[in-house]
């Protein structure tokens, strides 16, 4: 008994951790908890994944339980739909964004309305976890964003982490969610920096956004790894004495706005920032939510600084595509001085 | 040269068009009674299907997939199944579903155009009707793949047609099945027709079976108009598969009789001459021959059976249409397993904007 608390308090150190480093303790806290908990996808195996993502967890938990697949997005997205029906959760893991869109007719056709066309008589308890984003120098097809494709399908839950912390967290509670959640890792910030994680299976909210920076000025709304230069330029604009606001949105899909309504109408200024192109982008709905609900709190129109709506460059263009500190600060100058 | 490998794809048949046995009956069908049971499922099926054309004749349903002349794929596969094994069917597969003990209510709300139909109160952890073809045989895997990881003495059983076999979830599918050596029967009901594109132009490969070898699995064909090599080809294939042997691809020979659904109009692109022809093969005849050759069947049980079946299916549709209309609150109640916070103001936009007098839920 003794030795049992003894490991549990090793187990639940505080370290230093990356955020890929944080998605595999989540992985492995929920694989250790949960029987009905299996991973599955590409090179997860011995390999741990193309980003160590699940590194060591085949070892730990059997080549049952962290399954190597076939080279088939479509069927990686539809068998865990059938384990999760059959009350196995499944955590599915396709290599790259770029890679996902053969199982957008699974996800879109099945996983999302399993519930809803059976009356509850089955559901789909799965997580599909997915790297996205630019910004790391990567080949073709191996930069995207295409969260928007996700977060406009009834019955999704599309969750972006921005940080180690919140992506153990946000990991933990899509794990336990009983319904299908879309995870995106942005790869830019898989080893960009460490924090204080504590291991001890404490999940985060979803459908849920976190305020990052308190501010009165001006409202900064963001996720992923855009709030890297989203927090930057918030520190750019407090050197000139504008009192910036960060929120992370964090779950896209369903979009709770109350949080964004409410710094809103406390700052009256609004600036949304992400990496995906601009039409029809999360941005939009968030910036539309603004005008419904928010338009008396508005002291300026709502700005977007976005990715082009572009096909995402190759590396020798992408620092021009993505948001950068400097598009950010303009945008919340046009915000800040108009009238 | 040498040959590295080389396969066969077995055919069976028990018992022929004319009801002449081909060879030795398995032992289930010495039973005349468990004989009986499956001629009576495939009666009332087909009794099924002609009602529910009728009733979308006159808009008392919508769009609706008959399975006539391929009543022996269902029928023999559900009744070769345990009540816990898993049926992962696609949309022409209610045959199946009323032997698994799906009801013909329930049929009929689906066709209908209401959720409820697939909420079915019988087989709780069977998968619903399948529309986008042979995405079903990925979940098959992964619920085999369940079966297997828990150790339960569990089996899936899949089914889909001729096109199925063309897509890349089939292949993904199979493939997957194959490497991970899931319980797991895949059964192609082989009616020769997807819509208007035969099974000419479908694939150039011989049989439809033999895409299992590439998937390194046992593949086999079968006269899926004779119900009792579907009976025993299912039950031979999942015995093996609860005993750790692996996936089964079963194809089963059958024809389209009907059109695709009642919105197909297939005098557009086959000759009725073509059809007439096929009739002669179809499952219910040549089962009821055997039965009155054996001894077993007349014309009096006969008579008795259509009466009975035709009264099963027009109660059917009595309860079928006193079903109320589902409420504004149905569109919202089972998308999450808690409706979240930013759909409570639309949810209650569809009730402000319901018909009058009728209830949000129910």
């Amino acid at each position: 008994m003794q030795r049992a608390a003894l490991r549990l308090r090793v187990k639940n150190q505080v370290a230093e951790v990356n955020l890929v480093e944080a998605v595999n303790l989540a992985l492995a806290y929920e694989l250790e908890h949960d029987q009905d908990v299996i991973l599955l996808g590409e090179d997860i195996g011995v390999n741990g994944g193309v980003f160590r993502a699940t590194a060591g967890l085949q070892a730990r938990f059997g080549s049952d339980r962290v399954v190597d697949t076939p080279l088939a997005e479509a069927a990686i997205a539809g068998v865990a739909i059938g384990m999760a029906a059959a009350g196995l959760k499944p955590v599915a893991e396709i290599q790259f964004t770029g890679f996902m869109y053969p199982t957008l007719d699974q996800i879109i056709n099945h996983a999302s309305r399993m519930r809803h066309r059976t009356r509850g008589r089955l559901s789909c308890p799965m997580v599909l976890r997915a790297p996205s984003g630019a910004g790391i120098h990567a080949p073709e097809h191996h930069s995207e964003s295409p969260e928007t494709l996700f977060a406009h399908v009834p019955g999704l839950r599309m969750v972006i982490p921005s940080s180690p912390a919140r992506a153990y967290g946000l990991l933990l509670a899509a794990i336990r969610d009983p319904d299908p959640v879309i995870f995106f890792e942005p790869t830019r910030l898989y080893r960009l920096f460490k924090q204080q994680v504590d291991d001890n299976g404490e999940a985060l909210p979803l459908d849920a956004c976190f305020v990052l920076r308190e501010g009165r000025d001006l409202t900064l709304v963001s996720w992923g790894a855009m709030l890297q230069e989203t927090l930057a330029a918030a520190d750019a604009l407090a050197t000139t004495g504008v009192s910036a606001e960060v929120i992370d949105v964090a779950t896209l899909k369903p979009l709770d706005l109350t949080v964004i309504l409410e710094s809103v109408a406390k700052t009256g200024r609004c600036v949304i920032v992400h990496e995906a192109p601009r039409t029809v982008g999360c941005g939009a709905e968030i910036a539309a939510g603004l005008a419904e609900h928010g338009l008396t709190s508005l002291l300026a129109p709502v700005q977007r600084v976005t990715g082009y709506d572009v096909v995402v460059p190759l590396p020798r263009l992408e620092s021009q595509y993505m948001p950068s500190v400097e598009r950010i600060m303009d945008a919340a100058r046009k915000a800040l001085e108009y009238a | 040269m040498t040959t590295v490998a080389t396969f066969e794809i077995s055919y069976t048949q028990f018992v022929d068009a004319q009801g002449e046995p081909t060879q030795r009956l398995p032992p289930f069908a010495t039973d005349s009674a468990a004989l009986i049971a499956l001629y009576r499922a495939m009666v009332a099926a087909r009794a099924f299907d002609a009602k529910a054309i009728a009733l979308q004749r006159t808009g008392k349903i919508g769009t609706f997939a008959s399975a006539l002349g391929q009543e022996a794929v269902g029928v023999g596969a559900a009744s070769a199944m345990r009540p816990d094994d898993v049926l992962v069917p696609s949309y022409r597969d209610h045959p199946a579903q009323f032997v698994r003990g799906v009801t013909m209510v329930e049929s009929l709300l689906y066709w209908g155009g209401d959720e409820r139909g697939s909420g079915f109160t019988g087989p709780r952890h069977d998968f619903a009707n399948c529309v986008p073809i042979a995405t079903q045989v990925c979940h098959a895997v992964g619920a085999a793949y369940a079966f297997k990881l828990r150790h339960e003495p569990r089996a899936a059983v899949c089914l889909l047609g001729d096109g199925g076999t063309s897509r890349g979830d089939f292949y993904e599918g199979l493939n997957m099945a194959g490497v991970w050596n899931v319980p797991m029967v895949l059964i192609v009901n082989n009616n020769q027709w997807a819509i208007s594109v035969p099974r000419t132009l479908q694939s150039a490969a011989k049989t439809l079976a033999q895409k299992a070898i590439a998937a390194g699995i046992e593949g086999q064909q079968i006269d899926g108009n004779d119900v009792i090599a579907v009976r025993h080809a299912t039950e031979e294939a999942l015995a093996k598969a609860r005993a750790g042997g692996g996936p089964t691809l079963i194809e089963a020979l059958t024809y389209r009789l009907g059109d695709h659904t009642t919105a197909d109009d297939a005098t557009r692109y086959r000759d009725a001459e073509t059809v007439r022809q096929q009739w002669q093969f179809e499952p219910i005849v040549r089962l009821r021959n055997y039965l009155a050759r054996s001894g077993a069947w007349d014309k009096d049980k006969e008579e008795a059976l259509q009466r009975e079946c035709a009264e099963q299916v027009s109660r059917a549709v009595d309860d079928y249409l006193a079903v109320p209309l589902p409420g504004s609150d149905a569109m919202f109640d089972y998308l999450y397993a808690t409706l979240p916070v930013a759909l409570e103001e639309q949810r209650n936009a569809a009730r402000r904007f319901a018909p009058q007098g009728e209830e949000p839920s129910g």
